[in-house]
């Protein structure tokens, strides 16, 4: 399983790999947003804690369908379908591996785009924690859909289709939490919350994914 | 027809665009249907003969 | 003798055909007797005017568009535990029926809210979560159509059910949550139009309730046959193909 991890990581730092991609469209995002709706401050730093979460969401999205796509193609998923290591656990470590390269850097560049927005200074840390919490899970419920539109031609349509109403729940309490943050109020519930999403679905949705896997490649 | 008042146009469509999509539906659903009815006759006539009969 | 009988695509086809006119028959006559009922027959309200005769499309759809996906997890359920074709065809048959309810309830509830609330729409909590409904009927639908070998995206789309099923009720509360922290204090009347009826209003609404019920089952046996015979007839071509 280590090897796994070590294996996606490695692919993706690489050249081609689509790391730093994600980046790279989350700051674009957050660029035009002030293009869009004007450059006034107040408007600005009003709407800054969901302009990130909505950026981070879809830079998380974009990168979902070569979660497991390239692995299809050359055979490595049918591998790892009959590897002695269970199925769900190899797909939790591709969730990680996705996180991590990632859920984790759009979690580090939010605050810096922040500034960009005019986030009020007590959202910073919110938003953050905020960010921290809820990645995985839509690290681990993109996964999900990778998984149900693995042998699909030209599925990355549908995969967003298939999956951004999955991600409700988790942009709501996660956006939440970060506009309570930013706007001086209490944010720990929404917080709580998207906590206990994240875990639930960290501890179930792989289950889901290997099932469908398991059917869509038999 | 009874009395609506202010809020005819409101009334009126609500209750057309409702009627016209629930027509859509039947329509679609029993235009489909008889195309797969057609459908299945004109493979079982093909395959007469060739297939064990299902 | 047992239900499982009809899980028998020749069995379940007879006995649809068998039954489907009384089904349609009864079905067109309650939405009939309902919504002329309540169209022609049926004083206006104090507050709402004449605006309260939506209402008889409103109900039965939003009704039916929740019962349409609670219909499909059930079918869902079935063909993966017990693998009936029958059931996972019945899914497939139900899932348009379920968005045209889910697009009715949502475009009557958007004229009757013009008037009343000075707005076609505001993000309140049985709005919102209706329009995710209707996002979780729009993906279910293009997986099916997307997926190629028939049992795999009976496969798919069943699973996609389950876990959408788990994720629509948790929109729910997350939505619930959202809104009152988006608009403390502020007071949407949405559950109180005329939801706690008098009888005049009652009773030809529940005749309609009753008839899109039955229009329901009626088109699912319907369509459900129509996906039976187009298997079928694939089948048939298939089997064919490969002997020849």
């Amino acid at each position: 399983m280590t090897a796994l991890l070590a294996r996606d990581l490695r692919l993706a730092f690489r050249a081609g790999g689509g790391f730093g991609l994600a980046l790279a469209f989350f700051l674009i995002v957050v660029v035009l947003v002030p293009f869009s709706v004007g450059p006034e401050s107040s408007l600005l730093a009003a709407i800054a804690p969901g302009v990130l979460w909505l950026g981070a969401l879809l830079a998380c999205l974009l990168s979902l369908d070569r979660l497991l796509a390239l692995d299809f193609e050359d055979g490595t998923l049918d591998l790892l379908v009959g590897a002695p290591i269970p199925l769900e656990g190899a797909l939790s470590v591709k969730a990680l591996a996705h996180w991590l390269t990632t859920g984790l850097p759009l979690v580090l560049a939010a605050p810096v785009l922040g500034v960009l927005l005019n986030l009020p200074l007590a959202g910073f840390g919110w938003l953050t924690a905020s960010l921290l919490a809820g990645t995985p899970a839509l690290s681990v419920i993109g996964t999900f859909g990778a998984a149900l539109t693995v042998g699909i031609k030209r599925g990355g349509l549908l995969l967003s289709l298939l999956v951004l109403p999955l991600y409700v729940p988790t942009l709501i309490f996660g956006a939440e939490t970060a506009r309570r943050g930013a706007m001086g109020m209490e944010a720990t519930t929404p917080l709580a919350m998207l906590t206990g999403i994240t875990l639930a679905t960290v501890a179930l949705m792989p289950f889901a994914s290997a099932a469908v896997l398991r059917m869509g490649l038999r | 027809m009874p009395e609506l008042g202010k809020y005819a146009v409101e009334v009126l469509s609500a209750y057309a665009v409702s009627l016209v999509i629930l027509a859509g539906l039947v329509l679609l659903t029993l235009r489909r249907g008889r195309a797969a009815r057609a459908a299945l006759a004109r493979a079982e006539a093909e395959t007469k003969g060739t297939v064990d009969a299902v | 003798m047992s239900i499982w009988q009809y899980a028998n695509p020749v069995k379940f086809l007879a006995l649809s055909t068998r039954v489907q006119p009384v089904i349609w028959t009864a079905a067109v006559l309650c939405v009939a007797v309902g919504l002329l009922w309540g169209f022609f027959a049926t004083p206006d309200d104090a507050r709402q005017g004449a605006t309260v005769k939506i209402i008889y499309l409103h109900v039965p759809a939003a009704l039916m568009a929740i019962n349409a996906w609670f219909m499909m997890l059930v079918a869902s359920l079935i063909w993966l535990i017990r693998r009936h074709h029958v059931s996972a065809l019945a899914a497939k048959a139900a899932a348009p029926v379920g968005v045209v309810m889910t697009l009715i309830a949502l475009i009557t509830g958007a004229i009757w809210g013009q008037p009343m609330w000075g707005t076609w729409w505001v993000w309140d909590p049985r709005l919102t979560s209706f329009l995710i409904l209707f996002l979780f009927y729009l993906g279910y639908i293009a997986l099916w159509e997307a997926v190629e070998d028939p049992d795999t995206a009976a496969d798919l789309t069943s699973v996609l059910c389950l876990v959408g099923s788990v994720f629509a009720v948790l929109s729910r509360y997350a939505v619930k949550f959202w809104n009152q922290g988006l608009h403390q204090g502020t007071s949407v009347p949405v559950a109180t139009g005329g939801r706690s009826v008098a009888d005049v209003f009652f009773y030809p609404l529940v005749v309609s309730m009753v008839g899109f019920g039955l229009l329901f089952l009626a088109l699912v046996l319907y369509r459900t046959g129509t996906e039976i015979r187009l298997r079928r007839a694939s089948a048939l071509l298939a089997r064919a193909g490969r002997e020849s």
